[in-house]
């Protein structure tokens, strides 16, 4: 039996290869995403052992509010004698004070230079440091700097040419004294962006406090340990300052940068997961073919004594042989998958982060063989099950077995499909997100179930439209056919279309919700906002800047923000200072339900009705906040103000606050003209205030909330690449039942041209079956995938999506990729079937 | 209406053989033949004779290594699939063993099949002709899968015949059936050679079967070897057995 099986799956290498390709791409995907994950772990680990070789222990002041970070530079500075108290420490060899912050360079473009994550750093020239001088000199002088290789090389400057930097203040130019690089020859440790100014220089623009360090960097003495020398210096500076040794911060740094790159690796073996999910449509789909097409054949065997259990094993094992040679070659491809988006990331994303080498971690084997061999058996396991329960007599009898009443399984989908849905809103209801995971393969698995039953009507009415002759007919009916094998195909298809279009539909309804926000909720003319990376602002400006725009003529007011994390009763909340609080409330148009909106007064605070449930607070009531950098205080709270669409969860502080935050700018201000006059002509009026810093931009309201809204875009451009490979499975899926079907068919095709129809004719009857399967597909998934959508976006009503918005267009462009997808799958089976032997197909048994 | 003269599908000198070298065979040495207009006749001789080849090869579907075929006015040798593929669809119909129909199809869409690949309107008058030949009036709304063996094959007698072809080719059409069923076909193929002056070329080893024709033709190792007119059963029984007894001397 086994000797048979192995030679049945060599016999037939092309059903091997398509359902085993749909295993391949699978396990790829999953061997690839641990691959590249581990490469990207290990090289940062090196990286951040290279960072903090040459420190023993650093000193920097504890931050108030842990914001993550475990660099903390921002939470306030040190002094000179505290450098001298950690000198005096027994063991300390050196003790130096660094000036590190953030300092954006602006290119010859005007535009301040960017990179992929990593940061932008300014620092104080050292002698002796890693840095390592190639061209030119340290900066001597206020107005020198030295930068980079790295930064020369992204910026194209050299040195004596003139370079502008963004710091705490406004843009500073400054003449290239000199270009370092790393040991190693390296351009950057791992491509980041770093200005080195004189210690003055630094402290003033880096720091805002002359003489101060932003941390002290510790050496210890032959023989004394880091974890010695910490607890040392720990004791002799107090519970105030946050010591740490090298190999701490070196850890600490690479472990934020593990759990990125942990979840990053979850969201590829999720897609992975989804791709598997539809090769196991495939697989299913192709043995069940295989099993009716081989009934005779099995009813022979059956006929001549072999057991229901060595019919089962004949099948499983095929399975398990297709699944182990899929399990080998999708983990050779995930190796070379994997090294070559490693290889891209540190040469196109992190600058020259150097890579660890590739290493196949044991995960990656561990979950290749699981995965394969596991999915493609759970596959084979209802062919199976079938291929046992065929009868002897079967072999003698002439026609194939009649299709069976799909009553079981439709009840059975009915069931699954309900169960799903009441798993998926269950689990939207409170954002359980292993309910609505398990949800959405159930509820995917029901309605695959129910689609036999639908697949004859709509299979029927899509067949209309694409029939208009012959061939066209033929392929129609085809496709109606077998309604289990079209369905199963379509299903495949519908999976990945349907989470395209689910979270195509979120994505627009946020789009929809931004837009419809700034549209009649917002009634400012202009909005002037800082630069912000992932959120968070980095950059903003200064409030006499505000008061210049004010000053404009045309304007009639505008307020600014200035936002940081503050701990309010002992939870981690973002809070807001506003310039000028009753121009906010008319421009928002906000009212209050207890007390007045006015400026705030030292010592109060406003919330919003969110905020105030959240913390159980209410006008009168008091409340401690601790500021990042500021002492902990008791404030009142002077008004609450009523739910709005604008505002979700804020806590104002009054403004004298603001020192007390990590960066004391604005990054956003809004702006109101007089009435009639015309906002493109205020913004001419406004942008001069901001010439000197291309970090601020100067829009009016619509391009603000398309720009907010354009972030979502590139979100769902990596989706859709994402889930195209389980679209591209599902193209395998129809390929495969397209030359399973050819094959099947052979004596029909013979026929066919045998009276006359010609290869054309026959390549467009395949065709339209193609593109009929696919674009049932595809109209399950859009219905599907609205459903889904729709379902989400009303749980997402209390994040601020209040809007449904579904993408007609994007929605249509789906539908006309499925009929093209159709008609690719098509090409090979077609081509097939056209080139079949008349003489040899008529006589095909 | 047997009046119509010239032949209706003609084969001149046909040299056919399969494989190279050693293990060539040949089917066809040198077979000159002409089917009259109107005529039924039946293709005979025993396994490997080269019967079906010629009929293969005489309807287009298997190429020759010399000599010429002719449909009516068309040469078929030298033909592109194009052009075999209008030769099927316009001048020739075929009758399997097997039926063949399109399980997709009903009746009487199995039926028009030829012509709705060709793009061309039915003749209402003739296919109700047609069907009332072969009785399968109260049947044109069923699948194949609903019509026993004997309907079936009258379902795929009335699709060779539906667009009027220059000859229809049967490749043993009453193999799959029983006698009465066969009876049947084969009267009707008789009929529609005699009272609608189709040209009808059927191969079978069926001494009944053939004696049905109007004119037999004995085929062995690649030659026409007998030729009869208008045969009994037994006449055709006693030529076959004669050409048995000829095969062992050849062999001997």
């Amino acid at each position: 039996m086994l000797k048979a099986t192995l030679k049945s799956v060599l016999a037939r290498k092309l059903r091997l290869v398509l359902s085993g390709l749909a295993v391949v791409l699978g396990v790829m995907f999953v061997s690839g995403s641990f691959v590249l994950t581990d490469t990207l772990d290990r090289s940062f680990k090196d990286l951040f052992a290279t960072v903090y070789s040459e420190v023993d222990v650093e000193v920097a002041v504890k931050p108030k509010v842990d914001q993550g970070d475990p660099e903390a530079a921002r939470a306030g500075t040190l002094t000179a004698d505290d450098v001298k108290a950690v000198e005096a420490v027994a063991g300390v060899r050196t003790a130096v004070g660094d000036v590190i912050g953030s300092a954006r360079p602006i290119g010859e473009n005007g535009k301040v230079l960017t990179t992929s994550g990593a940061p932008r750093v300014g620092t104080a020239w050292r002698d002796g440091g890693q840095e390592e001088l190639r061209e030119g000199h340290a900066p001597a002088r206020d107005d020198e700097v030295a930068i980079s290789a790295y930064l020369a090389k992204t910026g194209g400057f050299t040195v004596g040419e003139q370079i502008s930097v963004l710091t705490l203040e406004p843009k500073r130019t400054f003449t290239v004294a000199g270009i370092f690089g790393y040991p190693g020859n390296r351009d950057s440790l791992g491509g980041e962006l770093t200005t080195a100014f004189t210690q003055p220089a630094a402290q003033q623009l880096l720091l805002a406090a002359p003489g101060a360090y932003s941390g002290i960097t510790v050496r210890a003495d032959e023989g004394v340990s880091q974890a010695v020398l910490r607890d040392r210096v720990q004791a002799a500076l107090g519970d105030a300052y946050q010591v740490k040794t090298g190999e701490q911060l070196a850890k600490e740094s690479a472990d934020e940068i593990g759990e990125g790159l942990a979840f990053f690796n979850y969201v590829l073996l999720g897609f992975a997961g989804i791709a598997l999910f539809v090769g196991i449509f495939i697989i299913l789909n192709t043995f069940s073919i295989i099993v009716a097409q081989r009934t005779r054949e099995l009813a022979l065997l059956r006929a001549m004594g072999a057991s229901r259990k060595q019919m089962i094993a004949s099948v499983v094992l095929e399975a398990v042989v297709i699944g182990l040679v899929a399990s080998v070659v999708g983990l050779a491809a995930g190796i070379g998958v994997g090294a070559l988006l490693a290889t891209l990331f540190s040469t196109f994303g992190g600058g020259s982060l150097q890579l660890a080498g590739i290493a196949v971690p044991s995960s990656a084997i561990i979950s290749s063989f699981a995965v394969g061999i596991v999915v493609t058996v759970l596959a084979a396991l209802l062919p199976a099950l079938r291929a046992s329960r065929i009868a002897p007599v079967a072999a003698l009898r002439e026609a194939a077995t009649p299709d069976r009443p799909l009553t079981r399984l439709t009840v059975a989908g009915g069931v699954l499909s309900l169960a799903g849905g009441g798993m998926l809103g269950l689990g939207f209801a409170d954002g359980t997100l292993w309910l609505i995971m398990t949800g959405l393969l159930v509820a995917f698995v029901g309605v695959a179930l129910l689609t036999p039953l639908i697949s004859r009507p709509v299979v029927s009415v899509i067949g209309k439209l694409l029939a208009w002759s012959m061939p066209g007919t033929l392929g129609r009916r085809n496709s109606a056919r077998n309604p289990r094998r079209t369905a199963i195909t379509a299903a495949a298809l519908m999976v990945g279309i349907a989470l395209i279009t689910g979270v195509s539909v979120v994505l627009t309804s946020a789009t929809t919700s931004i837009t419809k926000v700034a549209d009649t909720q917002i009634k400012a003319d202009l909005i002037v906002s800082g630069e912000s990376v992932n959120g968070e602002s980095s950059g903003g400006f200064t409030a006499d800047r505000l008061d210049r725009v004010l000053a404009t003529p045309g304007v009639e007011s505008a307020f600014g923000w200035y936002n940081d994390g503050v701990l309010v009763d002992g939870q981690q909340k973002f809070a807001t200072v506003v310039t000028d609080v009753p121009a906010m409330a008319r421009v928002f148009g906000l009212s209050a339900t207890g007390g007045t909106i006015a400026d705030l007064e030292d010592g109060q605070i406003a919330v919003d009705e969110p905020m105030a449930t959240a913390l159980n607070l209410r006008q009168g009531s008091t409340a401690t906040v601790q500021t990042t950098k500021g002492e902990q205080r008791t404030y009142t709270v002077a008004f609450v103000l009523a739910k709005s669409r604008v505002l979700n969860e804020a806590v104002f502080l009054p403004e004298s606050v603001v020192d007390e935050f990590a960066l004391a700018q604005i990054n956003t201000a809004f702006v109101k003209a007089d009435p009639g006059v015309d906002a493109a002509e205020v913004r001419k009026a406004v942008e001069p205030v901001f010439a000197d810093n291309p970090e601020v931009s100067v829009q009016d309201l619509s391009s603000y909330a398309r720009q907010q809204a354009s972030q979502l875009d590139t979100v769902l451009l990596m989706i859709q690449i994402l889930l195209a490979l389980a679209i591209l499975i599902a193209v395998l899926g129809v390929i495969n039942t397209l030359a399973l079907s050819v094959i099947e068919r052979t004596r029909e095709l013979g026929l066919l041209r045998a009276i006359g129809m010609r290869r054309a004719q026959v390549m467009r009857m395949i065709t339209v079956e193609s593109v009929v399967i696919s674009v049932f597909g595809a109209l399950l998934g859009l219905v599907v995938g609205v459903a889904l959508g729709v379902a989400a976006v009303r749980a997402l009503t209390d994040m601020g999506i209040t809007d449904l918005g579904i993408p007609w267009a994007q929605l249509g462009s789906y539908l006309l990729i499925a009929a093209g997808v159709g008609v690719v799958a098509a090409i090979l089976p077609a081509i097939r079937a056209a080139r079949l032997n008349v003489l040899q197909a008529i006589s095909y048994e | 209406m047997t009046g119509n003269v010239g032949a209706a599908a003609r084969a001149v000198d046909v040299w056919k053989s399969y494989g190279t070298g050693e293990a060539a065979v040949t089917a066809l040495a040198g077979v000159s033949v002409e089917f009259d207009r109107g005529r039924f006749t039946a293709i005979m001789g025993p396994s490997g004779s080269g019967k079906s080849t010629l009929m293969h090869c005489l309807a287009g579907l298997d190429t020759i290594d010399s000599g010429d075929v002719w449909i009516g006015d068309t040469k078929v040798n030298g033909l592109r699939d194009k052009g075999l593929t209008d030769l099927r669809r316009r001048q020739v119909g075929f009758i399997f063993q097997q039926f063949n129909l399109l399980p997709t199809l009903t009746a009487e869409e199995n039926i028009t099949l030829p012509l709705a690949i060709g793009g061309q309107k039915v003749d209402r008058a003739w296919f109700d002709t047609v069907i009332d030949t072969v009785g399968l009036r109260d049947r044109l709304t069923h699948r194949p899968t609903q019509l026993s063996g004997g309907q079936q094959q009258r379902v795929a007698c009335a699709r060779a015949l539906v667009a009027r072809p220059e000859v229809v080719f049967a490749d043993e059409p009453t193999g799959n059936l029983d006698s009465r069923s066969g009876a049947e076909v084969l009267g009707f193929l008789r009929r529609s050679a005699r009272d609608f002056g189709q040209t009808v070329v059927m191969v079978t080893h069926d001494p009944n079967a053939a004696s049905y024709a109007d004119r037999v033709i004995f085929l062995a190792d690649g030659r026409i070897v007998r030729e009869l007119h208008d045969p009994t059963a037994a006449a055709v029984l006693d030529t076959m057995k004669a050409l048995d007894g000829d095969d062992r001397l050849v062999v001997a």
